[in-house]
């Protein structure tokens, strides 16, 4: 049913584009994430989107009908605030009622409504007690409710984890997903958190200055990122500098102090200044200066142990810092100071030009 | 020699000793001289109704006039939150540029002392009364409408600010939330954000119901023959004066009608703190159909044209009439010659503004002195939660408490001790301006987060250095704020000021004086005609507006 389609939207703040000629198109019963740094204007998109705030330019459709001029109340669409914005001076009872009340719906209806959805969201007790009294997964789980039992049949949520415990978090937001399945819904979930974003979308969107960088589901976006910002914002990536000396499908770089390195080129010309993004956890490395083909040659430098993975930070031997993160209960460990070499599949690492405003300015989140 | 004295009084800041002296003696201040004489005044002579007991005529007409006080209050102040909510809506939710511009006009009507308001709003209601040519004639003479016209006019700003500031603290968050879950914005104000500022708007209507109660001067002038609470105590009291009454009848009538003007306040302020927490709007089923309809442009437009015609016809421009015989005295030249050089009645008149002046500084910095301690002790619960929720309840009693009874019952209670006057004046302004004061500080206090103070601490300041540096200068506004209302309520007082001075006569009774010779009510006064009345106002307001402007130029920069 609900497919939600966003054409040339704009939205300037001042002389600050929030949006800037962003179009997009989310599928029916498709559970699809906003993903930026803050500032980005996800959120601004997600609120035109609802009608909280309106767009200066560009249209907006949900399920075939134009929205952008209608009031939020008109547009059909369940949204969960970042804060929960339950209603203080109502029970979580009638909090969950509210939608349903305020649609006029008679009383009989409300009830079934609402002990339908407070069932989804598998919550049956403390329905008297005040927001004030509930904790934040409770909260979470009454705005969540709430949204839904307007009848909407699109999700809206606005970083909806953003104020629990680490732990709750992650439980929940499968929960949330699951939910948004089982009923058909379609959802927009606007995060900052890239962990999460992948975990739960079918699709992502991020964004960067207002806007869209890249769509695509989380493996598109983690195997094969466009640009510099989405290899750095999604996942973790080493960045190397370097030039392009001979171009042809697998061109020859120079790295700093004339390291040598052959990577997959798209079109990239020849004397270029590039940078080669290789992912930390698709290097192999092993102990000993070892001549072998596409090989870099470093020093272990610092070893961090977190958990399920040792990150191993290692010195190049132009000076540059290369991350390697390995299992740390099925891999030997290795020693500080150890001369290591390491080499890393070519269709795993991507060169991209270098960019106009730097580097570290690119990927500024 | 001061370094020193400071450093010394720092070092001993942190011992208890210091610090509980420093907040008992100002709780002391506050029972002793601002909360209890006020109160005590009146019961210490309450054997005095006796006379009134007896005679059941004079009784009557007694509780007739209270009721009218009471009954104009409470409509008053329904009225003027009917009005002043849209218009604060409309300051705040409107982008348009012009809405900081509504806000400072929406203060205006509040630095116009209330006497010259009242003179004000004769002239533009009831012209021929005041012996001008007037534009329209006169549309309502003196009488228990205009009275109702000049308590909405002087209550209503009071209204529209603590409606915005509680509108702009609001989290709009809620309404969103309320929008998105298919309410009109009609029905989202109405089962949202008003049940969430319920609060302010309920201290709101209170603030207004106590100013409504304790006008005085103004009133009187409007009155005609109109009775309320404190025109029957002005008018016992000037029978009195011209010996019309004994010492009996006047101490027993004004004993009686201060009691019950109290007690009837005080139990209207907390049916309405207690019943107004329980009130709960029922939801409406249908409602939202009918808010549907009302709720976007024909309806939006239609009620903010209302607001603000309200606020212009009815509010503005009667408060600001008094201009027009200003400025026709000064095109006329005499009564400005006269008033610049002291001649006739003007002498009279620099001298009471001399007092005025004189009196509201002396206040505002006893208030301010008296007040941060008291404020810190309400905010930070010093002494512990129920000490500081009881010293807030108590801070209400003086706002509620009409201020012509209030003055009297302190008259009484310091009568026969041979204070001076001057002393009385001070102790009655500064009963009736200090809740207003501490509020205004222990709500910024509020806002300011104890970490900082704790941070300040641990990195090794003194209470004393603690204050100096980190409350001051985040709650400097806040005080300057509660100094400017300190200040215009002492600039505008007439109820407690007509009841304490014998003597001496601050500008506002002055001018009720005046407006009353010239219209006759008394005996005429040579040298007083509309044209010095007016320019008498003039002064007065150009004075006021000059201070807050002057004030408001150092809270303006603070603003963050």
């Amino acid at each position: 049913m609900p497919e939600i389609k966003v054409v040339n939207l704009t939205k300037k703040y001042g002389k600050l584009y929030a949006l800037d000629n962003v179009s997009l198109t989310i599928h029916d019963q498709e559970y699809f994430s906003l993903l930026g740094p803050s500032g980005c204007g996800k959120t601004t998109l997600l609120r035109c989107i609802a009608g909280l705030i309106e767009p200066d330019s560009g249209e907006i459709y949900i399920g075939n009908r134009r929205v952008d001029k209608d009031p939020p109340e008109d547009r059909d669409v369940g949204f969960v605030f970042q804060t929960f914005a339950l209603f203080p001076h109502m029970t979580a009872w009638g909090n969950v009622l509210y939608g349903p009340k305020v649609k006029n719906y008679d009383q009989k209806q409300a009830d079934t409504i609402g002990h339908e959805v407070l069932e989804m969201v598998k919550l049956n007790e403390r329905l008297d007690a005040y927001p004030s009294e509930l904790s934040g997964g409770m909260m979470q789980r009454i705005a969540v409710a709430r949204a839904l039992a307007a009848g909407a049949k699109t999700l809206l949520l606005d970083e909806p984890l953003g104020q629990l415990d680490a732990k709750v978090r992650n439980e929940i937001r499968y929960e949330i997903r699951r939910m948004a399945k089982d009923l058909k819904l379609t959802a927009i979930h606007v995060t900052h958190d890239q962990a999460e974003a992948m975990s739960i979308s079918d699709r992502i969107a991020v964004m960067k200055n207002g806007k869209i960088v890249q769509i695509g589901s989380p493996q598109e976006l983690y195997m094969h990122p466009n640009s510099l910002f989405v290899a750095h914002f999604i996942g973790e990536s080493n960045f190397l500098e370097g030039y392009i000396i001979k171009a042809n499908g697998l061109s020859e770089i120079e790295l700093r102090d004339g390291l040598r390195v052959k990577a997959i080129n798209p079109d990239i010309k020849e004397g270029e200044r590039i940078v080669l993004a290789i992912r930390p956890e698709t290097c192999d490395m092993k102990t000993g200066h070892l001549e072998a083909e596409n090989a870099l040659h470093g020093k272990i430098d610092k070893i961090t142990f977190e958990g399920t993975l040792i990150r191993y930070e290692i010195r190049l031997e132009n000076g540059d810092r290369l991350i390697i993160n390995k299992p740390s209960l099925t891999e030997e460990w290795v020693k500080m100071g150890q001369d290591m070499t390491i080499t890393y599949p070519l269709e795993k690492a991507h060169l991209f030009q270098y960019p106009e405003a730097g580097l570290a300015e690119e990927i500024k989140v | 020699m001061l370094s020193k004295l400071w450093n010394t009084l720092n070092k001993l800041s942190s011992k208890k000793p210091l610090k509980y002296t420093l907040y008992l003696s100002s709780i002391i201040i506050f029972f002793a001289i601002i909360l209890i004489p006020p109160i005590i005044g009146i019961l210490i002579n309450v054997g005095s109704v006796q006379v009134v007991l007896k005679n059941p005529s004079e009784m009557n007409v007694a509780l007739g006039a209270i009721s009218n006080s009471i009954i104009i209050g409470l409509v008053v102040a329904a009225l003027d939150i009917a009005a002043g909510v849209p218009l604060a809506w409309l300051i705040t939710r409107s982008k348009s540029r012009w809405m900081s511009v509504l806000d400072t006009l929406a203060d205006l009507p509040f630095i116009v002392p209330t006497s010259a308001l009242g003179y004000s709003l004769l002239l533009f209601w009831s012209q021929s009364s005041a012996g001008i040519s007037g534009i329209f004639g006169t549309i309502i003479s003196p009488g228990w409408l205009l009275v109702m016209l000049l308590h909405f006019t002087f209550s209503y700003p009071v209204v529209v600010r603590i409606v915005v500031g509680a509108l702009l603290d609001y989290k709009m968050e809620y309404e969103r939330a309320s929008r998105t879950l298919g309410a009109p914005p009609m029905s989202a104000a109405r089962t949202v954000t008003f049940p969430i500022i319920k609060p302010s708007l309920l201290a709101a209507y209170v603030l207004a119901f106590a100013r409504s109660l304790s006008e005085t001067g103004a009133t009187f002038i409007v009155a005609g023959t109109f009775l309320n609470g404190p025109i029957f105590l002005q008018t016992v009291s000037n029978q009195f004066k011209a010996g019309q009454i004994s010492q009996v009848t006047y101490q027993g009538e004004t004993v009686f009608a201060s009691l019950i003007l109290i007690a009837v306040s005080l139990a209207i302020f907390a049916v309405i703190s207690v019943v107004g927490k329980r009130i709960k709007l029922p939801f409406g089923h249908g409602l939202p159909v009918f808010e549907r309809k009302i709720s976007y442009k024909k309806g939006v437009w239609t009620r903010n044209s209302i607001a603000l015609f309200v606020f212009i016809v009815i509010v503005l421009i009667p408060s600001l009439f008094v201009a027009l015989p200003a400025f026709q005295a000064i095109t006329e030249g005499t009564p400005l010659v006269q008033a610049f050089t002291s001649s006739g009645v003007w002498s009279t008149y620099w001298q009471s503004l001399f007092l005025s002046y004189g009196l509201a500084v002396t206040v505002t910095i006893l208030g301010i002195i008296i007040g941060i301690p008291m404020a810190i002790l309400i905010a930070r619960k010093t002494f512990g939660k129920w000490p500081s929720t009881i010293l807030d309840t108590l801070l209400n009693v003086p706002i509620i408490v009409p201020s012509i009874a209030l003055g009297l019952s302190l008259k009484f209670f310091w009568q026969g001790t041979g204070i001076p006057e001057f002393l009385l004046l001070v102790f009655a302004h500064l009963a009736i301006t200090f809740p207003y004061f501490v509020r205004s500080m222990s709500a910024a206090m509020d806002r300011i987060s104890l970490d900082m103070e704790e941070a300040a601490k641990t990195l090794g300041a003194k209470p004393f250095t603690v204050f100096k540096t980190i409350v001051i200068p985040l709650t400097k506004y806040s005080i300057l704020s509660g100094a400017i209302i300190v200040f215009t309520r002492s600039i505008s007082e007439t109820g407690a000021t007509l009841a304490v001075a014998t003597h001496l006569q601050t500008t506002p009774v002055l001018i009720v004086n005046w407006v009353n010779a010239l219209r006759g009510v008394t005996k005429p006064i040579a040298g007083v005609d509309s044209l010095t009345v007016g320019l008498a106002c003039g002064f007065l307001i150009l004075f006021s507006l000059i201070i807050l402007f002057v004030l408001r130029l150092f809270t303006k920069k603070g603003k963050t």
